[in-house]
């Protein structure tokens, strides 16, 4: 009775697990830019590896389920860092289609904050002009 | 419990070959960064879903090592792509 419990929640663990690759994969064909693929192909990587892998737990001896796991652990570990940093690079690259972005904010935070290090970089001057900016109010 | 095994082998079979496409296709280099390390993830996958269907459990920790090799593929080279941007 049990085991044909377990036949069956692993069986659907692992089907609904291969069907998000698969659905990882279309993404991965249809998707637009690289952000959005790397958005198709983090679903695998998470959700696809972990379903499989917990349905494959189920029918294994406890003996050889720590490697099993292992895997999951390390694949949702890996899988951000991964997507944070080729998303970071994508980014800076230009390798996303800017014209499908909704909203970029950013874009608006960059420029806030090189703004003031450009200005340094021109060897201090314009901080100088801060000040004498600043004054005029004072006395009125 | 072979034949589910052997069902999802091929949906994720399918996955490998739709990311082998976008491997060949991909217009940027980080496009096929982002294949590559779909197709390691399905790879390993695979290889649970191959131990499953003969229930043999020989592979085990080379899978480990596998996903491992993956992530740091992927990251070296996806900062080997950004250092290139950057000289141009």
């Amino acid at each position: 009775m049990t085991d044909v419990v377990l036949d069956v929640v692993s069986a659907v663990l692992i089907l609904a697990g291969a069907g998000f690759c698969l659905l990882s994969g279309i993404g991965l064909v249809r998707f637009p830019d690289t952000v959005s693929r790397l958005h198709a192909a983090s679903k695998a990587q998470t959700l696809g590896v972990l379903l499989v892998v917990l349905g494959a737990v189920l029918q294994t001896p406890a003996g050889k389920a720590p490697s099993l796991l292992l895997i999951a652990l390390f694949s949702l570990l890996t899988a951000p860092v991964t997507g944070h940093i080729v998303a970071r690079i994508a980014y800076r690259t230009d390798a996303v289609e800017r014209r499908r972005v909704v909203l970029d904010e950013l874009a608006t935070r960059l420029v806030d904050e090189h703004s003031p290090d450009d200005r340094r970089r021109d060897g201090g001057e314009p901080d100088d002009r801060r000040p004498d900016d600043r004054e005029p109010p004072s006395p009125r | 419990m072979t034949t589910v095994a052997n069902i999802a082998l091929v949906l994720v079979s399918l996955a490998g070959l739709l990311a082998v496409g976008r491997l060949a296709a991909g217009p940027g280099a980080l496009d096929r960064v982002v294949a590559l390390d779909a197709l390691v993830t399905l790879t390993v996958v695979g290889a649970v879903l191959g131990t499953l269907a003969r229930s043999d459990t020989t592979t085990g920790y080379v899978l480990v090592v596998l996903s491992l090799l993956g992530f740091v593929g992927s990251i070296a080279s996806a900062r080997l792509i950004e250092r290139r941007e950057d000289m141009r």
